[in-house]
């Protein structure tokens, strides 16, 4: 199965939506390449625009956030702006639905963890890079920083979403099975 | 034990059981807009697997961005057009024909009771309103639903909203599902499916109980639905009454998927109206709502009266109730746009569309537009719009720029006055 982890951004906001993922003037763009330039270009954090230039941005494979992650608009460009920019895991409390549904039918990962586990996340931030794997085969985040501090936490993972990922999608998925 | 209404679609409709928690079902309307189908279709084309399982079950429009604003929106029209024609699509609604997805299927009677709906839209749920399980999709959903007929969902977990009392004079639907999100938070019911039931529900009328299914997904639900009763039968009694000897035959028949008394609810709200005041949003999320006294006086540049929540000819004579006789305030754009042709013509028949000229307002052709700020309507920094839409998000109208949500009699209102107004001051 395809390895799922890597540099790790941290955004400390609850509900980002998938407007702020990726804005509505892009959906009118046909292949998901040109969504590149243009992952989170209209998020606020503490009313300050967001740095998309930010190095550490730029290098993440994985995000970590907090509650109800891709609410509002189904739009499945909000996942592609992700995948086209190597970002293959978000993590959070929760997730909207639909968005959530969206990361696996694509077959890259919405893991969800407790709050207190996200804290624990959080606490890693400072100076440096964080690295965060995902064990899929023990249902395990493992997440270090750069002064070798480790965190390591357990989620559950919808089986059925567990199968849509090993299957490479849900189009795969469904195309073998129905 | 018994089952939800739910339950019961889902049961009708299970193709199969990958896991003990998770449902295939069989797919009745398969509802498609040129804004998340394209990048489906041409997947499919790449994929050497350009098919339709059926092509009655497709039903496609073009109305996010109509007529094409530039070549891109011009590029994706194209791509639905001609898929549409490829697949011989019978249901496919172009220019001049077209109208806001969520307000045209219905009228053409396509959703019915039971029915599964998908659409690459997250307001699909707004069809929940005819007894239907609807939800909003992805693109890959979709792909698939074209392709194969199916599409898997969680079992379904359903929360009673029971709405008690009666509707004061100039609160709508509208204000009910405001204080229902306020209530919930965006994420009040995440991965449920809200069943509106109760006195208040059982008297509105269809074009309200689709405005009360619609925001549900502003609560984070996977579908809002309402029970099919005497009311779902009359609006679909053109298009039944082939099937049933009598309305009273219909209604019977629908019956058959109310929820059981025994059925069991995750959770359930419940919320007396009789003294719910007009509410508005501020902020940046559909939750952040209070009662319209608490923001009255501020500051109004743009009125927009139409969308998928509030667009039909119901709300676009509340809007006229205002407006008829007076003029939107000289620092106000007034923009309507009615929410489909057939309910355009209707607002011309019925003198309505010269009541919104005469007052100074923009009449548009039926389109999402401004909604989410694609074209139409779209707003400059710092500005801020009175909408009857159903999302206030940061940047949704234009970057920068402010909705607040209400509905299309507190709109008015607004247009009149050019700040948010206590809209009972002009009713009599």
């Amino acid at each position: 199965m395809k390895e799922f982890g890597g540099s790790a951004f941290f955004i400390d906001r609850d509900d980002i939506n998938t407007d702020e993922i990726i804005p509505a003037k892009y959906l009118t763009e046909i292949t998901k390449r040109a969504l590149q330039p243009h992952l989170l270009e209209d998020l606020f954090l503490d009313g300050k625009e967001f740095d998309t230039e930010a190095e550490e941005f730029q290098q993440a494979s994985v995000l970590v956030t907090r509650s109800n992650f891709g609410c509002g608009s189904s739009r499945e460009h909000a996942v592609w702006a992700l995948e086209v920019n190597d970002i293959n895991v978000v993590i959070g409390e929760s997730f909207a639905r639909i968005f959530r549904q969206n990361m696996f039918n694509c077959g890259i990962l919405a893991v969800e963890l407790s709050k207190a586990d996200i804290d624990q996340l959080f606490s890693l931030t400072g100076d440096g890079a964080i690295k965060i794997g995902i064990e899929l085969d023990r249902d395990t985040v493992v997440a270090e920083n750069d002064k070798g501090e480790r965190v390591e936490c357990s989620f559950s993972m919808n089986p059925f979403d567990k199968e849509l990922v090993a299957a490479g999608g849900w189009l795969a998925y469904a195309d073998q099975k129905y | 034990m018994g089952q939800t209404i739910a339950e019961k679609i889902f049961a009708a409709h299970l193709r199969d059981t990958p896991t003990p928690e998770n449902m295939v079902l069989d797919i009745d309307v398969i509802m498609c807009h040129e804004i998340t189908t394209p990048i489906a279709i041409m997947d499919l084309v790449d994929k050497g697997m350009d098919r339709v399982i059926d092509q009655s079950l497709i039903k496609a429009v073009i109305d996010h961005v109509t007529p094409a604003k530039d070549s891109k929106t011009a590029t994706q029209a194209k791509i639905m057009r001609d898929w549409a024609k490829r697949h011989k699509i019978k249901d496919f609604f172009d220019v001049g024909r077209n109208g806001v997805c969520h307000a045209l299927f219905p009228e053409k009677g396509f959703i019915r009771p039971g029915n599964t709906v998908i659409m690459g839209d997250s307001h699909t749920c707004t069809h929940g309103a005819f007894g239907a399980f609807a939800a909003g999709v992805g693109t890959t959903d979709l792909e698939v639903g074209i392709l194969k007929g199916v599409c898997a969902f969680r079992k379904p977990q359903s929360m009673k909203v029971e709405v008690l009392g009666s509707l004061p004079t100039g609160v709508y639907a509208k204000d009910v599902i405001l204080k229902i999100i306020k209530q919930l938070t965006v994420n009040g019911a995440t991965d449920m499916v809200m069943e509106f039931c109760g006195p208040v529900v059982e008297q509105m009328n269809m074009s309200a109980r689709m405005t009360l299914c619609n925001m549900s997904v502003e609560a984070g639900a996977t579908s809002g639905l309402c029970l099919p009763d005497k009311v779902t039968a009359e609006y679909l009694w053109p298009f039944i009454q082939d099937e049933y000897a009598s309305l009273e035959e219909a209604t019977e028949d629908f019956s058959k998927w109310h929820s059981d008394p025994d059925a069991e609810y995750a959770e359930t709200l419940t919320i007396d109206v009789s003294d719910l005041r007009p509410q508005v949003t501020y902020n940046y999320k559909p939750d952040k709502v209070k009662d319209i006294d608490e923001l009255v006086g501020e500051k109004i540049d743009q009125v927009y009266i139409g969308s998928c929540t509030n667009g039909r000819i119901e709300d676009i004579r509340i809007a006229a109730s205002i407006l008829r006789g007076r003029t939107v305030a000289d620092s106000v754009r007034g923009i309507l746009t009615p929410a489909t042709p057939a309910i355009y013509s209707q607002a011309l028949d019925e003198g309505l569309i010269k009541i919104f000229m005469d007052a100074g307002f923009c009449v548009l052709n039926p389109t999402c537009g401004a909604c989410l700020g694609m074209s139409s309507g779209v707003l400059a920094e710092g500005e801020s719009c009175a909408s009857t839409t159903n999302r206030n998000f940061n940047g949704r109208m234009g970057k920068g720029g402010m909705v607040h949500l209400m509905s299309p009699l507190s709109a008015a209102a607004a247009a009149v006055t050019g700040e948010i107004t206590d809209p009972a001051q002009f009713i009599n």
